[in-house]
Parts: C-alpha cells; structure tokens; sequence
C-alpha cells in the first residue's frame, strides 16, 4: 500500500506569507493526482512538502500510512522528476540512475541489473555511456524519468517536467508518462500548470487557487461541474464564456437574450458560464454574437466576437461547413443542462 | 571571420613574434649566462651557449654555492615545492570547505562569516606581517614547514570565488542528490568537486606561483639555512658580501626555479582547457 495523505497541511514563510493554508487530500494507491493551477497557487509548494524539500509548517503527510514530516527526502521512498531534470552533468546517464542505489548501499551487480532493466524500459540502454550533455532534450527527460523508476519507490513526484520541452514533443511524452505510470501502478502527484496535461494525464484532479483546494474530482467532472468561476475559466480551451445575468420569472436574461433557466436555482444576480461548445447556431436563436474573428482548426472552428452593443466577449466552437464571416451576426442556441450558473459575490456554483 | 589581407596578416605575426621575443629574450639570456664560466660572462653575456653548461648545473645542485652561505640548490628547491604546495593545497582545502558552508548550510553570523572573510581580501600580507611574524614566533613556528605556509594559508580570494561558483549550481541539483539520498558530504564529494574541477585546475595553478613566489615572508621566518627557499636564496647569491656575485651560477639557479611553476602550469593547463572545451550543463 503506498497511498498518500494530506491533512491539513499549512505552510507559512518567515514573515508571516500563508503558501499554503490548510489542505487535506487522499491520494489512492497506483492513482494519478495532477496539481494544476496558475503560478503562485502553491501546487509547487505542496509537492516540495510531500517530497520532503520544504518543511511543513502545521498539519501531516504520511506516504504507505507512515508520517513523514520529519523524514529527510531520501528515508520517504519518493522519487522526483525536476522541470529542468536536474541531472548530474558530470556523470553518464549510467552514472546518473546507479547514483541514488549506490547511496542506498544496494550491491554493484544488482545495481547493474537495475538500472539495465530500467534503461531498457525507456529506449535508453545505447545512452548508457554518454553524458547529459551530449544527449537532447527529450532524451534528458528520459534519463530523469528513469532516474526516478529504477529506484522502485512507492511514489513519483512530477514537477512540471514537460514545460522544457517542444510542444510535439511534450504531446508524445506525456502519453508515455501515463502509459508508464500505469504499466508500474506507481501512485504519482504531477504538477502543472498546463490544463490541458492535467485533464489528460489525471486520475483525480486537484485545482488550486491561492494555497487552497478550489475543486477536487476527475478530470471530466471538473470539465462537466466546475465548483467555482476560477475553476470554470481554468480548465477547458477556449476557455469558458462569463456573463452577468438574472433569474426571473422569465428565465435567464443574459446580455445576449432571454434562455431558458435550470430548475432549482432562486431569483436573483448570477454569473452565467457557457462553454463554447455548447453555443450551437440556431439561426432565430435567443443568444446573439457578433462574430469578429473567426479560427479555422479544420475539425472546428472557434468564432470569437462580442455580445451585439455589449462589451461581453464570446466564443462559439463551432463544427460544420456553414461557418459564419467576420462582421455577421449569429444567432445561437444553449441547452439548460449546458448552463453553469455562479454566485457572483463568491464565485461559488449555485447548483 | 574570413579576411583575406597578406598584409594584415603580416603585420599581426610580426607583432606576435616582437612580443613573444620580448618575453623570452632575458631568459634566453639567463640560459646563455649559465652556460659560459664567471670569467666569459663577466664584460658582458655572448649571444650563444657556451660549454660550461653541466658543470655549471651540477656545482649549484650538488654543492650549493657556499660562499654566498647558500645551502645546495636541491634543498632549496625542495623547501619551495614543500611551501609551495602546503599553501596551495591548504587555500584550497580550507576555501573549498568555508566556500561550501557558507553557501549550503543556515547558521547564525553565515554572513558576519563572510564579509569578514571578505574583507581580508583587502589587506595583502605585508600589512600584517609584523603581527604575523610575532605570533608565528611565540608560537616557535620559526625555521619549520609549518610557520612558512600556515600564514599563507587563509585565502579570501579563493573562498570568494568558490562562493560565486557554488552560487551558480542549480538548487535543484542539491535537491535531485538530497532525494537520491546524499547527505551534504557525499553531494560535497560526489557533485561539488566534479563540477569544481575546471576552478580548481586554475586556481591550482595560480595560488601554486603564489607560493612559489613568497619572498618577503620566508626571508623573515628561515635563519636557519636548511629551510632556505630557492627564490630567497637566489637573493642572498647576488647579495654576497664581499665577494663578487657569481653570475654563472646565479643564473643557473634562476633557470632551475623557473622549471617547476612551469611543469605544473602545462599539466593543469590541460585539465582546464579541457575542462572549458567540455560543454557542460
């Protein structure tokens, strides 16, 4: 069993900065937990905690049911892959993933076969002999990648480790990541602030906002019920369309037309959340847009504009071939279930 | 850049081979004094080699010229490489360690630490060689190993430079080693040094001619003649009393110490042009 608990953990600086405050959160055995959030959020923060790098001000970690607040990094059987993969310059990629067995005093011969079988794992067995330096990108990655499994530890930290590397390249590599991951059943926590890796490689998705937990959940949850206006603008591209409306007796009245209203939601000011996808044309449809620029994707096509007199910004995602022009109007349509209704004091959902 | 100027090309060795000749004419000449005997040299040094040149040798490495109250050379020499790399290795060892505490570890007054060392940066060794020479002295430091290197020791220069260097290691590359289960003396060992390698080949070679350099500080603490050191005793030759100076021989002396600063800069010359050439990081 190597699952991780978080409970309430705070982390507070030397003058008084809260990074953290007070998050508790479960992480299954073999899982794979993302921490997404925009810089500063503190997703690095809480990784550096559970990897021992960063000491926890207040609150526990405990890794396979055992507290490690006041174990040094190497006793928490953890592995970690940098952003810019930290490898030893002045060792070979031999060097590099033996480095940590031999600190552990584990016998020359098995270290061998270690690190053989790791490297093979990972295409890297002709790299053995060469130095980081002589290697590219992608393959650096790599090495850091084994440099974490041969050690067999009971859990993979990721912090950011793809933002180092071309976008065709970080594509190919985080399926391998995920593929990897699942073939050893490691339980892993990733951090990005990517949301597009995050909702791809997740088991369970953690959004955070300002040292706090803003939603917990998998990724198509998260996509499908956004708990909060920050998560719903976070994750998702295009990102999702804000509004301010109402709710009365005739329904939702959005700067763009009068829709019908979800059940079970009072009268009042709400912020409106639409996800580009869900704006489909209709061409008597209550929701107007003014189309300004329109994307071509090939298979969709995303038409920015504005609400027609309104400063409101609106994307539509668009498929089929009857694409609007710039300067037309567009007249669209939205599905109640579609609708994401916010609190607009709070920005908490209302339903 | 491609240029195409016989002329310009022309000038630039022209001007390449002056200075180069510049530099190594008084040592030619030096060799050529000490080839010939005390009377050729004596109105004026021949432009080319005489035959006196092993004589020469073997009279100041063997027998020491004791007139002047010079111990044979070899003992001089010796006395110097000893001095020479005591401070060489000592500044290193010592600026090495003092560099890595004050930039991996938290402790109170790291800084007070540092800026006093830095500020010894300030004050060259002549400054405080009376303070210096008295507690060697009380000490009973005087005419020993010891009381011609451990004064020289203490480097702020080097500790300033390691600092800067160790400033420039990723801290993820501490982090990757703490993960990996290094504690600070294994990362000091196993990462540190290995990436220091390039530092350390020059500032070898230049804290070696430091201390093959010294001067003023042996000539206070030797009296007695076997702790003599060959830069010293090169002095002392020339300054021989009554007697006339023996130029022959004091020229051969003076080729004979060139010889070792000159070794060590070719072998660690290779080690930090290497260590340069080899892109790293």
């Amino acid at each position: 069993m190597s699952n991780i608990q978080i409970d309430n953990v705070r982390k507070t600086y030397p003058g008084g900065i809260d990074a953290i405050r007070g998050i508790s959160l479960d992480i299954a055995d073999g899982e794979f937990c993302v921490l997404v959030g925009p810089s500063g959020c503190g997703k690095s923060t809480l990784l550096r905690m559970i990897a021992g790098l960063e000491t926890v001000t207040d609150g526990t970690v405990s890794i396979g049911g055992r507290v490690v607040n006041d174990l040094e990094p190497a006793e928490r059987d953890i592995a970690m892959v940098f952003q810019n993969y930290a490898l030893y310059p002045h060792m070979t990629v031999y060097g590099n993933m033996a480095y940590g067995l031999k600190n552990r005093g584990v016998p020359k011969d098995k270290i061998k076969v270690m690190v053989d079988e790791a490297a093979a794992t990972l295409g890297l067995s002709e790299f053995l002999t060469r130095k980081p330096g002589q290697l590219s990108g992608g393959q650096r990655q790599r090495v850091a990648m084994g440099r974490a499994i041969v050690r067999q530890p009971q859990a993979f930290l990721f912090d950011e480790p793809l933002s180092n590397l071309d976008a065709k390249l970080r594509l190919k590599t985080r399926v391998e990541i995920r593929d990897l991951q699942q073939r050893l059943g490691t339980t892993s926590i990733y951090v990005t602030h990517d949301q597009m890796e995050a909702m791809t490689l997740a088991d369970q998705l953690v959004v955070l906002n300002e040292g706090a937990i803003e939603q917990v959940g998998s990724p198509i949850d998260v996509y499908n019920r956004p708990a909060s206006v920050f998560v719903a603008e976070f994750i998702g591209s295009p990102p999702m369309n804000l509004m301010p409306g109402h709710i009365d007796e005739t329904g939702l009245v959005t700067p763009a037309g009068v829709v019908e209203a979800p059940s079970g939601v009072r009268h009042g000011d709400v912020t409106i959340g639409i996800r580009p996808e869900h704006l489909h044309p209709v061409s008597d449809g209550p929701l107007r847009l003014k189309v300004r620029v329109v994307e071509h994707l090939g298979a969709s096509a995303n038409a920015h504009g504005t609400v027609p007199g309104q400063k409101v910004e609106m994307i539509a995602s668009l498929t089929g071939a009857a694409l609007p022009k710039p300067g037309e109007t567009l007249g669209m349509a939205v599905a109640a279930e579609n609708l994401h209704l916010f609190d607009p004091e709070t920005g908490w959902r209302l339903h | 850049m491609v240029e195409r100027r016989p002329l310009l090309t022309f000038i630039q060795h022209a001007v390449l081979i002056f200075g180069a000749a510049m530099f190594v004419f008084p040592i030619y000449l030096a060799f050529v004094a000490s080839t010939h005997t005390a009377a050729e040299i004596s109105g004026g040094v021949p432009l080319l080699p005489g035959s006196e040149m092993i004589r020469n040798y073997s009279l100041v490495l063997g027998e020491g010229i004791s007139a002047a109250g010079a111990p044979p050379l070899w003992i001089m020499l010796m006395n110097s490489t000893i001095m020479a790399l005591s401070i060489t290795i000592g500044k290193i060892a010592i600026s090495l360690l003092s560099a890595f505490a004050v930039v991996y570890f938290k402790f109170p007054f790291r800084m007070l630490a540092f800026w006093t060392i830095f500020v010894t940066l300030m004050l060259p060794v002549e400054v405080r060689i009376l303070p210096t020479y008295e507690v060697v002295a009380q000490l009973g430091m005087l005419n020993s190993y010891a009381g011609l290197s451990i004064p020289l020791i203490a480097s702020a220069t080097a500790t300033f430079l390691f600092r800067q260097f160790f400033m420039t290691v990723p801290d993820q590359l501490t982090e990757a080693a703490r993960i990996d289960g290094a504690g600070p003396m294994k990362f000091f060992r196993d990462i540190l040094l290995p990436l220091s390698r390039t530092n350390l080949a020059a500032l070898f070679v230049i804290l070696f001619i430091y201390g093959w350099n010294q001067y003023l500080w042996p000539l206070l603490v030797t009296t007695d003649e076997s702790y003599y050191t060959i830069v010293m005793g090169i002095q002392r030759m020339a300054n021989a009393g009554e007697e006339t100076p023996q130029w022959h021989l004091i020229m051969a002396t003076a080729i004979l110490a060139l010889l070792p600063p000159v070794v060590v800069i070719l072998f660690m010359q290779r080690l930090f042009v290497r260590g340069l050439v080899e892109v790293e990081k």
